[in-house]
This record gives C-alpha cells, sequence and structure tokens, in this order.
C-alpha cells in the first residue's frame, strides 16, 4: 500500500507542475501590456512600472517562473491587486464556504443518489424505478444556474419557506472560528443559529448536489442489479435474512465503488458548479471570489483562486484512487 | 476491515444528512410560523427595540477613503465615518457648521476664518485640530504628497477647487489648535458649498501616517460611526461612535450595508426581512411595494442627471454632427415610460431642473431616426457609421439608472436603426469607472450624476469643463470654459444664474452628451424605521435612524 | 409505435444492405430503445426549430415593443414578451440556432483536435505520447467550466471567444478516448500484417485505425454537444458568452432574473429549452453507446 502510495503521489508532480505552468501563463496570455490592462490607462508609468515589479513582469519568462514557483512553495500566493492583501490570508474564509457549500451538496447528493438507486435496483421496473430514473435523466440534463433560480422563485419567493440569498443571518452573525459556520455555531453552543445556517444551505445545496446525485443514483442502481444477481447475495437471502438488511448492508459494500468513482469524477463538476450557484445564491464562496476578480482584472486572485481550486480537485482524485485501493487491492496491480 | 469503516463513515454521513434533510422538511410544513420567525424572531431575543440597521444597495464600495472617490457607493459610506468642516442642513443643500463651529469671510471674499469643534476625537482617539485641517488639505492639493497613493488622485479637490496650477485655495495654515484660515487666490461663490461635501472629510493623520495605502480600507475619521469591518461585494460593517460629537446620536448601535446588485433580490431580502432599508427600487417593483402595509416608499428629492456620454477622444464622435445626429436617435420618453413607473423626467440639459440655473428655454434633440440618418449622411456617412462600437452600460443600478443595462439595449436597437453598430459592456463597478475616466476602452458610456452640494458649477463645471477630472468625454471648449470660470469667481447670484444659463445653451449645441433622465430616486424600508431624511447630494447621515 | 416505425423504414433497410454488418445492427439496437429514439426526435425537432427559426419566428428577435413589456402568455405573444417587449417565442426559437451551433462545432473542434493528439500520441508512444498524455492529465484537472471562464477572461467575452474556451475544455475527453483506442488496436493481428506487407503509417491510420476509434467518438460527441450546450449557457448566464441583443438562452435568464417573481414565464421558457435540449443529446448518447458499443451490451 505504502509503495502504491508513494507511486501515486509520484505521478501527481508532472500534473502539478504542469497546472502551475497553465496558472502562471494566464498573465502572459493577456494581450498587450498586462500592466496597463490591470491598472488601465490612467495609471502613471511610475505605478505601472511598480507594478511590474511586483509581479515580477521585467525578468525573463523563467526566472519569473522559477520566483513564481518558489513563492507558491513558501505558500505565497502573491497579493491581491485591488485590496493589496495577501491572497493566502484573503482566500480562507472563501474556501471554507465553499468548502461548507460543495460538502453539503455531496452530501445531499449521495444520500438520495444512492437510496434511489439502491431501491431502484431493488424495485426494478416498478413505478418507483420508472420515476427516480427519470428523475436521474432530466437531473443529469438540468442547467444547475436554472435549477436555483426556481429553487428560489418557489421556495422563498412563493412559499416563502427558506431564505434566498447568502450564508447566515446577517443581524445574529455566526462567530467565525473555523468559518464553517455549521460547526462554528455548534462551537458557539447557538442552536438556533445552526438551525439558521441550515436553512441557508439547503436551497445552494440541493441545485449544486442535483447533477451528482442523477449520476449516483444511475451509476448505483446498475451496479446494484449486478450485485443483487450474484452468488451471495442469494445465499445471504437463503440464509433468512430480512430483505431489507440483505439489500443495505451487504449490496451497499459493493456499491462503495461505484459512487466513489462518481465522487471523484464529479468532484471536478461541483467545484466548478460552485461558481454559478454563489452567483446566484450570493453565496461568499472562492467560485464567486474568481468570478469578481475576473470582472475587476485582478489577475494575481484569478491566477491563485483557479490554481487552488485545481489542486483541491487533483487532491480530492488521489484521495479517491487510494480508497479505491484500499478497498479493492487488486487496483494497486494493474 | 477497510471496506467496513469506510462504508461507515459513509453511512454516518446520509444518516447526518437524513437528520438535516427531515428536519427542515418537518417544520416546514408549519411554514407560516417559522416564517413569521425570520421576520422578527431571529434578532437577539432579548432586545426589545432593534438597533441594528441593515441596508441593501445595488453596488459595493470602490473604496473607502472619502477624498479619492467620486461615486455615490463609496461617497455614502464615507459620510458615516468621516464629518467635513460644514456640513448640509439634514435633507436640504444649506450649508451650516461641524467640525468648524462657526467661521468668518473676509470683505474681498478670499479669507476664510473657521473655528473649530474642541474636544472632538477622531476614532483612533487622536485629536482633531488645526493641524489635522492642515494636513488633509495638504495631502488632497500637494501633487507630490507622500500620502497620495498609487493609483489615487484627489478628483474632487481638482475639480471643485481647480486642477494643480490652477487652484482656488492659496494657503490653509492653522492660526492657532482650534483656529483656521483658508486664504484663496480668488473669490469662489461655492467656497463653502464646496466644503461641505463628504470627499473633504477630515480624516486621522495619524491612521493615515500608519495605516498608509491601506488607509482606504481602513478609514478612520470623526463621524457618527466607526469603521468595523468590509467583505469585499457583501458587506460593510459600521458601529456606533460612542464618543460622537453631536448629543444623543447616532440613535442605532450597528448598521450593516450589504451589496445585493440584483434589483428582485434586493426587494425580495427587504420583504422578508433579511434588510431594513433599501436604495434603488426598481420602479417595477413600486405597485408591489405599495400594497404591502409592512413596507414604506422614501423618496429621495430629484438633483441628478443620467447621461449617454460621447468619448471625444475617439473617431467618430469628435465629430459634432455624429454626436447631434445620435442624440436624434434615442427615445427618452419611451424609455421613460417603460423603466421608470413616472418616478423620472426626460433630460435636455446636463444639470436638473430642481436646481437654479436650469435653462428651460432650450429645445431638445426630437427623436427622429430619419433627420438622425440625414445629419449622418451631412457628416460624410451616409450608409451609417463604419466599424463597431464599445457602448458602456453601468453593471449596477444607480439613483439614476436603476437599470442600465436594459436602457442600453433600448439605445442599441435604435441606433441599429440609423446604421450605427454598438456593443454593450459592462464590467465591474470599479473597472467601469476607471474604464470611463480613462476614456481607452469605451467610445459610448453610460452614466450619471446626483448633485453634491446644490450648486449649478457641480454639475456643469464639475462634468463638462475641459479642467474637470469628471470629464469623461473629454469634451473641450474654451468659450464654455470662460463663462464657467467667471461663474465660479462671480457672487452675484442673477448674473451667475446667467452664465449656467449660456452655459448649457453652447453644451446643447456641441452635444458632448444625451441627457436622458432626472429621475426621483427610490428607497424602500420597513413601516417601522424612522427619522431617516433622504438628501438630495446622495448622502446623509444614518445617525437619526430609529425603529419604533 | 414500434410497428409504425418498422413500417415506415423501408428504405433505411434497403440502404442498410450495402452498408456494413456493424452499422446495420446498431441502428436496430437503437431503434429498439424507445429512450434513444424519444432523443433522436427531440434532436431533429430542435434542428428543424434552429434551421427554420426565421420562417416560423412570428417577430423579429431584435424587435422591441416597450409598450408591450413584461406581457404574460397570449395566443399573441405564445411565451409572453421580455421586458424590452421583445416576442419571448421567437427569442427562444432563435436560441435553439445559437446553443446548437455552439454545441456541435466546439465539439467538431474537439474532436478534430482531441484525435489528432490522441493518434499522435498512441501511434507513436515513447515520448510523444507522455508529453501528450500529461498535457491531458493537466487540462482535465481543471474543472472545465472554471478553466473556460479563465480562458475568456483572457480572450475577452464573447460568443466565438465562448466557443473556443469550450472547444478547448474538452479536447483531452476525446484525446484520452483516441489514444486508448489507437493502443488497443496497434498490436492487434491485422494491423501488424498492414504493417508486414510495407502499408505506411497514413494509410494504417486512415484505412484501420480512424473507422475503428469512429464510434467510442461519435457516442462522447454526442454526450459532448450536451455538456457543451450547459457550459455555454453557462457562460452566458455569467455575461461571459453571448453578448446582447443575441437571443443566447443564457444570457437570457440572467437578464431576466430580476422578473422572475412578477414575469415568472421569462425564466421559465428559456430554462426549459435548455434542458429539454441537453436532455435529448443525453438521451441519445446514452442509447447510442447501447447500440454501438458493444460492451455495454447486456
Amino acid at each position: 500500500m505504502k509503495a502504491y502510495i508513494l507511486k501515486r503521489l509520484f505521478i501527481m508532480i508532472p500534473v502539478l507542475i504542469g497546472m502551475t505552468i497553465i496558472v502562471f501563463s494566464i498573465i502572459h496570455a493577456i494581450p498587450g501590456d498586462p500592466a496597463e490592462t490591470i491598472l488601465g490607462q490612467k495609471a502613471t508609468e511610475q505605478s505601472k512600472e511598480a507594478l511590474r515589479e511586483q509581479l515580477g513582469l521585467n525578468n525573463p519568462w523563467y526566472q519569473q517562473y522559477f520566483t513564481y514557483m518558489g513563492d507558491l512553495l513558501k505558500g505565497d500566493l502573491g497579493q491581491s491587486i485591488r485590496t493589496r492583501v495577501p491572497i493566502a490570508q484573503e482566500i480562507t474564509p472563501y474556501l471554507a464556504a465553499t468548502a461548507e457549500l460543495t460538502i453539503a451538496a455531496m452530501a445531499f447528493a449521495i444520500f438520495f443518489g444512492v437510496n434511489a438507486g439502491i431501491i431502484s435496483a431493488w424495485k426494478q421496473n416498478s413505478w418507483f424505478d420508472y420515476i427516480s430514473m427519470l428523475i436521474a435523466l432530466i437531473g443529469v440534463s438540468m442547467p444547475i444556474f436554472w435549477l436555483g433560480l426556481m429553487e428560489q422563485w418557489i421556495f422563498s419567493l412563493k412559499l416563502h419557506w427558506l431564505p434566498s440569498i447568502g450564508r447566515m443571518n446577517q443581524r445574529d452573525p455566526v462567530e467565525a472560528v473555523t468559518n464553517l459556520y455549521l460547526i462554528d455555531s455548534m462551537i458557539a453552543g447557538r442552536w438556533d443559529q445552526l438551525w439558521t445556517v441550515v436553512r441557508h444551505l439547503i436551497l445552494p445545496s440541493v441545485a449544486l448536489g442535483t447533477i451528482p446525485m442523477a449520476v449516483i443514483a444511475r451509476m448505483t442502481r446498475s451496479s446494484m442489479l449486478e450485485v443483487m444477481s450474484s452468488d451471495f447475495v442469494r445465499t445471504a437471502r437463503a440464509k433468512g435474512l430480512s430483505q431489507f438488511i440483505v439489500v443495505y448492508k451487504h449490496a451497499l459494500k459493493n456499491a462503495f465503488i461505484p459512487v466513489l468513482t462518481v465522487i471523484g469524477l464529479q468532484t471536478g463538476a461541483l467545484l466548478g458548479g460552485a461558481v454559478l450557484t454563489e452567483t446566484i445564491f450570493a453565496w461568499p464562496g472562492v467560485g464567486r471570489y474568481i468570478y469578481e476578480a475576473i470582472s475587476s482584472r485582478d489577475y494575481p486572485v484569478i491566477q491563485s483562486g483557479i490554481l487552488i481550486i485545481a489542486f483541491l480537485f487533483v487532491f480530492i482524485n488521489l484521495i479517491v484512487d487510494l480508497l479505491y485501493a484500499a478497498v479493492d487491492p487488486r487496483i494497486r496491480y494493474r | 476491515m477497510r471496506v467496513k469503516r469506510w462504508s461507515s463513515v459513509v453511512l454516518v454521513m446520509m444518516l447526518s444528512a437524513a437528520v438535516a434533510l427531515t428536519g427542515c422538511g418537518s417544520s416546514n410544513n408549519g411554514a407560516a410560523g417559522t416564517n413569521a420567525g425570520t421576520n422578527g424572531g431571529e434578532n437577539t431575543p432579548s432586545a426589545s427595540v432593534q438597533d441594528t440597521l441593515i441596508i441593501g444597495r445595488g453596488g459595493d464600495s470602490a473604496s473607502l477613503d472619502a477624498a479619492i472617490v467620486t461615486d455615490g457607493e463609496s461617497l455614502k459610506i464615507a459620510h458615516q465615518v468621516y464629518d467635513s468642516l460644514v456640513e448640509y442642513k439634514e435633507g436640504t443643500t444649506e450649508v451650516q457648521g461641524s467640525l468648524a463651529e462657526d467661521w468668518a469671510v473676509s470683505e474681498d471674499g478670499l479669507t476664510y476664518t473657521f473655528n473649530l469643534r474642541q474636544g472632538v476625537k477622531f476614532h483612533d482617539g487622536t485629536d482633531f485640530n488645526a493641524d489635522a485641517v492642515v494636513f488633509n488639505f495638504t495631502r488632497w492639493s500637494d501633487p507630490a504628497s507622500e500620502y497620495k497613493f498609487e493609483g489615487d488622485s484627489f478628483d474632487y479637490y481638482d475639480s471643485m477647487f481647480g486642477p494643480d496650477g490652477k487652484r482656488v485655495i492659496k494657503e490653509v495654515k492653522a492660526s492657532d489648535a482650534s483656529t483656521v484660515e483658508i486664504t484663496l487666490n480668488q473669490p469662489q461663490a461655492p467656497f463653502l458649498q464646496n466644503l461641505a461635501m463628504t470627499s473633504f472629510g477630515i480624516a486621522s493623520p495619524t491612521a493615515i501616517q500608519e495605516k498608509k495605502e491601506n488607509f482606504k480600507n481602513e478609514p478612520v475619521g470623526t463621524g457618527p460611526f466607526v469603521f468595523k469591518e468590509w467583505k469585499r461585494n457583501d458587506s460593510i460593517t459600521l458601529e456606533k461612535n460612542v464618543d460622537y460629537w453631536k448629543e444623543g446620536l447616532p440613535k442605532l448601535n450597528k448598521v450593516i450595508v450589504r451589496s445585493i446588485p440584483d434589483n428582485s433580490a434586493r426587494f425580495n431580502a427587504l420583504q422578508s426581512g433579511e434588510i431594513d432599508l433599501m436604495e434603488d427600487l426598481s420602479p417595477d417593483d413600486l405597485a408591489t411595494l405599495e400594497a404591502n402595509s409592512e413596507l414604506q416608499k422614501i423618496e429621495r428629492p430629484s438633483n441628478n442627471v443620467g447621461y449617454v456620454g460621447f468619448n471625444l477622444k475617439k473617431e467618430p464622435f469628435n465629430d459634432v454632427k455624429v454626436r447631434q445626429a445620435l442624440s436624434h436617435a434615442v427615445n427618452k420618453q419611451a424609455i421613460i415610460d417603460a423603466f421608470f413607473a413616472g418616478q423620472a423626467e426626460p433630460a435636455k440639459n446636463p444639470m436638473p431642473p430642481s436646481l437654479w440655473g436650469y435653462n428651460d428655454s432650450i429645445t431638445d434633440y426630437e427623436y427622429d431616426l430619419e433627420k438622425a440618418k440625414s445629419l449622418l449622411a451631412d457628416a460624410g456617412y451616409a450608409d451609417g457609421l463604419p466599424g463597431e462600437y464599445t457602448f458602456y452600460a453601468m453593471p449596477v443600478p444607480r439613483p439614476y439608472m436603476p437599470d442600465g443595462k436594459k436602457v442600453a439595449e433600448v439605445i442599441q436597437a435604435d441606433f441599429e436603426k440609423i446604421g450605427v453598430k454598438v456593443n454593450i459592456e459592462s464590467p465591474e463597478w470599479a473597472t467601469y469607472l476607471d474604464d470611463a475616466q480613462a476614456g481607452e476602452k469605451d467610445d459610448l458610456f453610460m452614466l450619471g450624476w446626483t448633485g453634491d452640494n446644490g450648486d449649478p458649477d457641480n454639475f456643469l463645471y464639475a462634468l463638462l469643463d475641459k479642467d474637470a477630472s469628471n470629464n469623461y468625454s473629454y469634451y473641450a471648449n474654451d468659450e464654455l470654459h470662460e463663462l464657467l470660470v467667471a461663474a465660479q469667481t462671480e457672487t452675484e447670484q442673477s448674473k451667475r444664474e446667467e452664465l449656467y444659463k449660456q452655459a448649457q445653451e453652447i453644451i446643447k449645441v456641441d452635444a458632448p452628451w444625451i441627457p436622458l433622465v432626472h429621475t426621483t430616486p427610490l428607497l424602500a424600508a420597513k413601516a417601522n424605521l424612522k427619522g431617516y431624511v433622504p438628501a438630495p447630494t446622495g448622502t446623509e447621515y444614518y445617525s437619526n435612524i430609529h425603529f419604533e | 409505435m414500434a410497428q409504425a416505425t418498422t413500417s415506415t423504414n423501408n428504405a433505411p433497410v434497403i440502404q442498410a444492405e450495402k452498408v456494413s454488418g456493424p452499422w446495420r445492427d446498431a441502428w436496430r439496437a437503437f431503434r429498439r430503445n424507445k429512450i434513444a429514439m424519444a432523443g433522436l426526435i427531440m434532436i431533429v425537432f430542435f434542428v428543424l426549430i434552429a434551421l427554420l427559426a426565421p420562417v416560423i419566428a412570428p417577430y423579429d428577435y431584435k424587435a422591441q415593443e416597450l409598450a408591450d413589456r413584461l406581457k404574460p402568455p397570449s395566443s399573441e405573444h405564445w411565451f409572453g414578451t421580455d421586458d424590452l417587449g421583445r416576442d419571448l417565442f421567437t427569442r427562444v426559437l432563435y436560441g435553439a440556432r445559437i446553443s446548437l451551433w455552439v454545441g456541435t462545432f466546439s465539439v467538431v473542434g474537439s474532436i478534430i483536435l482531441g484525435t489528432l493528439l490522441g493518434i499522435l500520441a498512441g501511434f507513436y508512444g515513447k515520448w510523444v505520447d507522455m508529453i501528450i498524455s500529461r498535457m491531458f492529465d493537466i487540462l482535465l484537472a481543471f474543472p472545465s467550466i472554471l478553466l473556460a471562464i479563465a480562458i475568456v477572461a483572457i480572450l475577452g467575452p464573447s460568443l466565438q471567444n465562448a466557443l473556443l474556451a469550450i472547444a478547448i475544455v474538452n479536447i483531452p475527453t476525446y484525446g484520452r478516448l483516441v489514444r486508448a483506442k489507437v493502443l488497443g488496436l496497434k498490436n492487434e493481428e491485422y494491423i501488424t500484417a498492414a504493417r508486414s506487407i510495407g502499408m505506411k503509417d497514413s494509410g494504417i491510420l486512415l484505412r484501420h485505425i480512424l473507422p475503428n476509434s469512429l464510434t467510442p467518438i461519435i457516442v462522447q460527441g454526442t454526450l459532448g454537444i450536451a455538456t457543451a450546450i450547459i457550459e455555454a449557457a453557462a457562460l452566458g448566464f455569467l455575461g461571459l458568452g453571448a453578448q446582447p441583443p443575441a437571443p443566447e438562452w443564457g444570457k437570457m435568464l440572467s437578464d431576466s432574473r430580476q422578473f422572475i417573481a412578477t414575469a415568472p414565464w421569462t425564466v421559465v421558457f428559456p430554462g426549459v429549452s435548455i434542458m429539454l435540449t441537453v436532455l435529448a443529446f443525453n438521451l441519445m448518447g446514452d442509447g447510442l453507446r447501447d447500440a454501438l458499443d458493444p460492451r455495454m451490451k447486456n
């Protein structure tokens, strides 16, 4: 196992380096003088020169790249041009907000996806099967930004059940410790706040989680169908265990791999989808942070934001791969 | 083994998700009850009277340093943090004392002596005194000031008191700790009027020296509210200045100003109780507002202009015939009927009719596409303009233009009918302002202006004089310049009025802008919010606001 | 339903006899798959709408009638009007043109480049493969919509740039697929045989490898159009794609979202259109996979 982890980490290195090269090139791909694009024509030659100096644009590109890498390794993500705050410091609360949202979305997707998949397979060709597979089909085709708008319209504007935007009640702000408000409100022992935070989380996480939910439901169903015809489930049934336990206990274990696969595959879509969800629900996450940086041409923020998300994505996929290997040792030797 | 452990983790995750989701499901059944909870119940249960005000507005501040900004969103926060030497009486543009208790003007109108209020402290605990005033004026006027930070420009100082080399203010000196003497190069009629503007709020010299360029993120003044936190594009938090020099004020403990760009999302937040006061109500929502007894409509006195500016640095908009032609191609009345719900009137001059000096004898370019075409043909563009042009439209709602992008689309369609193709662009607000000011990326731009001080100078000179830094059109007319400077130095009101009327005639013919509308900006608030008096200038203290 | 299809399909059957066996089998399998057929019918429907938009549309998609803004659906305006008084039905019809155009052409672009790189990597192996495969890995390591946003941020917002960005981010999907196929085929006996009789690389590629890679590309391409349409709409929604007055569905959504409470039809119709178009390509793609890819057959 250790050898496998090392091998996997080793393979990651060129990918990570390649990613830094791509992100590094963003600023060089801007047509014209980057300093002028960023600061605007109003800027004096002096301040443009200062920015070029700050961004190291005056050095040869390979030198710039090594400086950039050096800074990255030291944990220095550069400084926002607009706010002049170090990005590493500024981005933390945004990252936490996105983490909370994506984890909630994934929890929603796994819970409903796995259960719908299992029941559909169990009751194959029943009305439940047809309806949930139809929902899954529609779910994978859903533009999440539209789903988010529809949710706001129905559950917030029409029915007034849930808040439409934001993460918490501004009148009674959650005291930020981890910036994960679910945890922070529990630390503070404020159960009423926890409830508010949960209510704010529901609509965006459903919007973001719908596509993964649909994919998980479909994959769970097909892998369950395979598993359920296998010998050991038949044996288990023969042993006289109740059907519920047979299906959930034994079959679930075997449905684990496809679910893991989907998690790995969908994390990217989830992190990307966060940009849209966060825009609609005014969620102060890293997707919105990057999006706003784009419209204010804050290139260091764009670069570092994208790099962090991509690193996260690679990292999650690494964990998924390692989990595979842990679950199914054969994979290691492939 | 491993399998078991991991699957149990997943199971736990699912279980907790299930608890959370079923939990919400069950209480949603009692929808009416929970909803009532959102409106009032989320306040701290013990507080009987609400003392936190949450304002929802359309855009974020560009910066919190009052001296370097010109946009309304930045100024209205700055107004809470800083005081100027003099201020406007609530709801008007009449000048009264503020940090200066009183003042004397010399016979020749060249020397102003201000007696400063004593015992006032900045939020950082340092003393407000004559030296602090001098420090601020020096910072604004000295182009080489070490406290003028990268990319900053003191636009308001330059446009109200003349650019470097043509300064109105000759000298500012501290006669003693609580007396400041300001000497002018020439008399300026609206001098006190100008001084009362938010941009000339006195900042703590110590804070500027210590924070340097970070000062624009963490402002320190003497105003009723202390700056606490700024989350970009999200919210600004202000807290009560307990040592405020105005007795008994502010009445609120805390003010949170949230940026919610989408008009309907902002209105929705007001309806659901997430905010208490909203700016820039979309006229489309007026009927809904008036039908809701828990809300009130608040009107700001009309004192603005929304316009489309031509960039005269660019071909072919440096040609007056082209500008006149396009002026005939905008259907102002139709725009107003569609988007302003009766809360606006068409504009023909660059200043509002509510202001003295307005020239009502001017006839506007009427909406006439045939005439526009023939004027274009006269200018040598019989087949319409060659190429495609960039038309900047505001990304955020403004008091003078609730939905700039939509109005731009209407104008775009009319322009196309006369063979002028424009592409609408809307970068983020701070970038938008930078670009419009630089005048490189845009060919046409939409913008507007809310009067700051009740003087026509603040519209005509500030926006259209060749020396004014807010002249984003890069329009330069020497004859106009002479008129406007003469009007600044002239002290007799009737003569000034005449000069401004002449100025408007010149501007009408040169058509550097297409003036679009003068609006009566709409705000909406909870019915129990009292003590809020919107000023015609667009910025007012929140210190009298309270809840009943 | 099934009866009707068989009886009306005499002509294709005759034609199919000339075509090689697998294709006919595939078509049969596809036709039996009701869901896939539904997808195909929907696609044909949307393509017809897109092609015939100027004929069917009752109005000009740019024509504003400010007095008639935000009118609910009626016999005059089937889908109602938007906030500039434009006929929404017309705009939704024209929107199909934009979405199908962007979807199809971005996928064609990614397929061409992806296939080229995939073949190079698979056929020549060694360091060529090394470099190209790592490039694919790197591109795939970015969430695609985020990468597309970044590309548009550099190039500037426009429909063309959105199309280009979507094409670029999807290259690795096809590249990997083709590479795997080429690797699989390279050591097949008939390829070795072709080589031994002196056939040139280009000839082998054209005659044997490309035709064999076609199936997975078609399946993936169909599903890819669905993804591309959603991505284009997402960029439009964020203001980074089509610019006004283009009737792009995503852009229409972001323009109308503020009227969701007062004029919901302005948000419902463009959204449903995106969903149905995407659904159609997903159904068709799934059906094609079942029909064309024998391994997936039960």
